[in-house]
C-alpha cells in the first residue's frame, strides 16, 4: 500500500507540475472565470433596457402631438423620430431601430369613434424577444395615455385588476442572478471536461502513455493521479468563482459552503470522468477535445436550464436533458445561490450526478484497462 | 508555386480530413446539434404548472381560473391551501408563478372597487417567470377589460421578418455564426499547434515554400469546412425547418468567406502564441467564449455599458450575426450587407498581418 501510495502521488505531482507550468491551464481556471464573471455581471443584462423605436407621425392634430409627447417620455423607450413608413422600414432593416409607431392622419377622427387600428405598430421579429419588449413597451405607453385622456375627459376611472409580482429570492428580478450560477458551471465544464481530455489523449499521442504501461502502475493509481490534480485545480477555481461572485457581483449565497462544496465535487468527478472517457476512448487530442466539446460543452449552455427554460422544450428534447449532468448542477447552483439548501431539490440533482459520476469512471476504468493489458 | 501550393492544400485537407473518426466528428455533432437545439433554445414560456392559492370563495375568481385553464402556457393548473404550501410549491419548483387571490377579490370587483392580485414568482428562473409574469397580466387585463364593459385597449402589433414570433427563425440564422465560428477556429488553430506540438511545422518551413504559401495552405482548408458546416446549417433551415430565405445566396456565402478570413487570422494568431494543442485549445475557448456571449446572440448589444459595447467592434462574431440574421430574414441588400461586412475585412487584415509577421520571423 504505501508503495501504491507513493506511485500515486509521484504521478499526481507530475500532473500538478503540468498544470502549473501551463498557462493555458491558468487562463482557463483562473482568468477565463473572472472574465465570464465580468461579462455576465456587467455585459450581460437579459432584462428589460432602453430600446430604439421609431416614430412617425401623419396627423397634425393635438391628439396625435400628445400622444407623440408620451412616447418620447417613456424612460423605457429611445424614440427616433421619422418622416415616412418608408424610413421607417429603412431603419428597422438596417436594425436601427427594434421597431416603430406609426399614427396614421386619421388618427383622431378614428380615435373619436372608439377605433384603435390608427395606429399601426411594427416590431423587428428577427429578434423575438426584443420584439416581445417592443410591444409591451408601446402597449405600456398607450394604456397609461387612454387613462390620462379619460380622466381629462372626466370618464370614470376603469376598475383594474392590479397583480402586484413578487420575486422570491430575486427580488428586483436580476438576470445576473441567475446567469452567474449558470455561467459557474460553464467554467467547471470547461476545466473538468475539455482541459482534462486533452491530456489522455496528449499522453497516448506523444507515446508517453506506452512508457507508463511499462511502469508497475495500477489502473486505479492512474486514474487517482489524473483525477486529483484536475479536482484540486476546480475546486481552487470554484473557490476564485464564489469569492468574485459574493464580494464583486454582490451575489446573494444563500446555501452552506458544504452543500455547494459536496455537489461541485459530485459534478466535478462527473466531468473529469467524461473528459478521461474520451481521451482513452479517442487517443487523439484534436478529436478528444471536439467530443467533449460536443457532449460536455454546448450541452451545458443550451440543455441545463442555464439560459432557456427546460419546462418549455418539447417533451422529446426535455427528455434528452435528463441525460446531461450539467442541468443537475445549474439546478444545485441556482438554487444554493439564491434560495439557500432546499434538501429536496439538492438530493435529488446529487443522487443523479453520484450515478453519472460511478458510470462515467467505471467505464473510464474500463477502457484503460483494456489498453493496458 | 502554384503547384506547390495546390499540393499543400491537398496535404492540409488529407490532414484533416483522411482520419474517418475526425470526418465524423466535423459533421455529425452538427447535425444532432440541428435536431436538438432549435427546439431547446426558445424564450417563449409554455408547459408550465400555475399554483393557484384562492382565498375568495366568490364567482369572480372562478370565472378568472377558467380563464387560465384556457392557454398554452400553463396547461396544468394546482390548487394550494396555505402559505406552508405555497413556501414548498416555490422551494421545490413544483411550480413557477403562484396565483394569490385576496378573500375580497370578488367583493371588491362586484362594488367596483380596486382588485388586487398577487403573484409570486421564482426568482431563480427570473427571466422565465417575467415572460411567465407576461402572460398573466395579459389575461388578467382581458378579464377586467371585458368586466368593465370597455373597449379593449390593446394595440395589435405586427411582428415583421417573422410574423409568429418563432424563436427557431432567429435561432437557426444564428447557429451558422456560432457553429461555424468554432469549426473554423479549431481547424486553424489545432492544425499549426498539432504540427508544432509534432516537430513537421520546421519542416514546413525549411521547405521552399514561403511564409504567405503555407498560411494560405492552412486557411483553405478551415474556410472550406466553414463554408460546408454553414451549408448543412442552412440547408436544414430552408428545407427542414421551412424558414423562408429572404436574400441573396450568393451574397451570404460571400460574407461567409470574409468572415472565414478574420476567424482564420485568429485563428493563426492563437496558435502562433500556442506551442502545444492544448494551449491552442483552450486559447480558442478563451476566445470563443466572450465572442459569442458579446456578439448580440444572448443579450443585445444595445444594453450592454458603454467601454463594452463599442469594444465589440472588434468581435467578428458580432457582425457577421447581424449580416447571417440581416439576409435571411430581412433580405439585406448588398449595400446593408457591405456596411456591416467592412469591419470583418479589417479584422481580417489585421489578423492575417500579425500571424504573418510571426510565420515570417520564425523563417529567419
Amino acid at each position: 500500500m504505501p508503495d501504491s501510495l507513493r506511485r500515486t502521488w509521484a504521478l499526481s505531482r507530475k500532473e500538478f507540475y503540468q498544470i502549473v507550468r501551463d498557462p493555458s491551464s491558468i487562463l482557463v481556471a483562473f482568468v477565463l472565470p473572472l472574465i465570464l464573471i465580468f461579462i455576465f455581471g456587467y455585459g450581460l443584462n437579459l432584462d428589460t433596457a432602453r430600446m430604439r423605436i421609431g416614430l412617425v407621425v401623419l396627423d397634425q392634430s393635438t391628439e396625435a402631438s400628445r400622444l407623440a409627447s408620451a412616447f418620447a417620455g417613456s424612460p423605457f423607450i429611445d424614440l427616433v423620430p421619422l418622416d415616412r413608413a418608408s424610413d421607417a422600414a429603412r431603419a428597422i432593416t438596417a436594425g436601427a431601430v427594434r421597431g416603430f409607431v406609426v399614427i396614421q392622419s386619421d388618427f383622431s377622427a378614428r380615435l373619436k369613434r372608439g377605433d384603435t387600428a390608427a395606429v399601426q405598430v411594427v416590431t423587428d421579429g428577427s429578434d423575438p424577444n426584443m420584439a416581445a419588449f417592443v410591444s409591451a413597451y408601446v402597449q405600456g405607453v398607450w394604456a397609461h395615455w387612454l387613462d390620462v385622456r379619460d380622466a381629462e375627459l372626466g370618464l370614470p376611472a376603469q376598475a383594474g385588476i392590479a397583480i402586484e409580482p413578487r420575486f422570491w429570492y430575486n427580488p428586483a428580478a436580476i438576470s445576473r442572478f441567475f446567469l452567474v450560477p449558470g455561467s459557474i458551471v460553464l467554467i467547471m465544464t470547461v476545466i473538468g471536461a475539455l482541459l482534462t481530455s486533452l491530456v489522455v489523449a496528449r499522453e497516448w499521442e506523444r507515446g508517453t502513455m506506452e512508457a507508463l504501461l511499462s511502469t508497475p502502475i495500477t489502473r486505479r493509481e492512474f486514474l487517482l493521479s489524473k483525477l486529483i490534480p484536475y479536482y484540486l485545480l476546480g475546486m481552487a477555481s470554484m473557490s476564485v468563482c464564489w469569492i468574485a461572485s459574493v464580494t464583486l457581483l454582490g451575489m446573494p449565497f444563500r446555501g452552506s459552503l458544504w452543500a455547494l462544496w459536496g455537489v461541485t465535487t459530485l459534478y466535478l468527478a462527473v466531468a473529469l470522468g467524461g473528459g478521461l472517457l474520451v481521451s482513452s476512448v479517442l487517443r487523439n487530442q484534436f478529436n478528444a477535445a471536439q467530443a467533449a466539446l460536443n457532449i460536455a460543452f454546448l450541452p451545458a449552455v443550451m440543455l441545463s436550464g442555464f439560459v432557456f427554460e427546460i419546462s418549455s422544450m418539447p417533451a422529446p428534447v426535455r427528455a434528452v436533458t435528463y441525460l446531461f449532468p450539467a442541468r443537475y448542477f445549474v439546478s444545485s447552483m441556482q438554487t444554493l445561490f439564491l434560495a439557500g439548501n432546499v434538501p429536496r431539490i439538492l438530493l435529488v440533482n446529487c443522487l443523479y450526478l453520484f450515478a453519472a459520476a460511478a458510470v462515467l469512471i467505471g467505464a473510464t476504468a474500463y477502457f484503460t484497462k483494456r489498453r493496458l493489458d | 508555386m502554384l503547384h506547390r501550393l495546390l499540393t499543400l492544400i491537398r496535404k492540409e485537407l488529407l490532414a484533416q480530413l483522411r482520419d474517418p473518426r475526425s470526418r465524423r466528428l466535423l459533421i455529425m455533432p452538427i447535425l444532432l446539434q440541428l435536431l436538438v437545439f432549435p427546439f431547446a433554445a426558445t424564450m417563449e414560456v409554455k408547459n408550465n404548472v400555475l399554483a393557484v392559492h384562492n382565498l375568495d370563495s366568490g364567482s369572480a375568481s372562478t370565472e378568472l381560473l377558467q380563464r387560465f385553464a384556457q392557454t398554452r402556457a400553463f396547461p396544468q393548473m394546482v390548487f394550494l391551501n396555505s402559505d406552508a404550501q405555497v413556501r414548498t410549491a416555490v422551494d421545490e419548483q413544483q411550480a413557477m408563478l403562484v396565483l394569490q387571490i385576496p378573500s375580497d377579490f370578488s367583493r371588491n370587483l362586484a362594488t367596483g372597487g380596486p382588485a388586487q392580485l398577487q403573484a409570486i414568482i421564482d426568482g431563480r428562473r427570473s427571466n422565465a417567470a417575467q415572460v411567465a409574469f407576461g402572460y398573466v397580466q395579459t389575461i388578467v387585463d382581458g378579464f377586467a377589460a371585458e368586466r368593465g364593459g370597455r373597449i379593449p385597449s390593446r394595440l395589435e402589433a405586427r411582428n415583421w421578418f417573422n410574423p409568429n414570433l418563432d424563436s427557431k427563425w432567429f435561432l437557426l440564422p444564428s447557429l451558422v455564426a456560432v457553429i461555424t465560428t468554432l469549426g473554423c477556429l479549431i481547424v486553424t488553430a489545432m492544425s499549426v499547434a498539432r504540427e508544432r506540438e509534432q516537430g513537421t511545422f520546421e519542416q514546413l518551413l525549411v521547405s521552399p515554400l514561403t511564409p504567405a504559401v503555407i498560411m494560405v495552405g492552412k486557411a483553405v482548408p478551415a474556410l472550406l469546412i466553414a463554408v460546408v458546416q454553414a451549408s448543412i446549417i442552412l440547408s436544414a433551415a430552408v428545407f427542414a425547418y421551412r424558414i423562408p430565405f429572404q436574400g441573396v445566396v450568393a451574397l451570404l456565402y460571400l460574407a461567409i468567406v470574409m468572415y472565414g478570413l478574420a476567424l482564420v487570422g485568429i485563428g493563426l494568431l492563437i496558435s502562433s502564441v500556442s506551442a502545444t494543442q492544448q494551449q491552442a485549445f483552450l486559447g480558442v475557448f478563451g476566445f470563443v467564449m466572450p465572442a459569442i456571449l458579446l456578439s448580440g446572440f444572448i443579450s443585445p448589444i444595445e444594453n450592454m455599458p458603454e467601454p463594452l459595447r463599442s469594444a465589440t467592434w472588434i468581435n467578428p462574431v458580432r457582425h457577421f450575426l447581424v449580416i447571417a440574421r440581416g439576409l435571411y430574414l430581412k433580405g439585406f441588400d448588398a449595400q446593408l450587407v457591405w456596411t456591416n461586412a467592412w469591419p470583418l475585412l479589417v479584422i481580417a487584415l489585421l489578423t492575417l498581418s500579425l500571424a504573418y509577421v510571426f510565420f515570417k520571423r520564425r523563417t529567419q
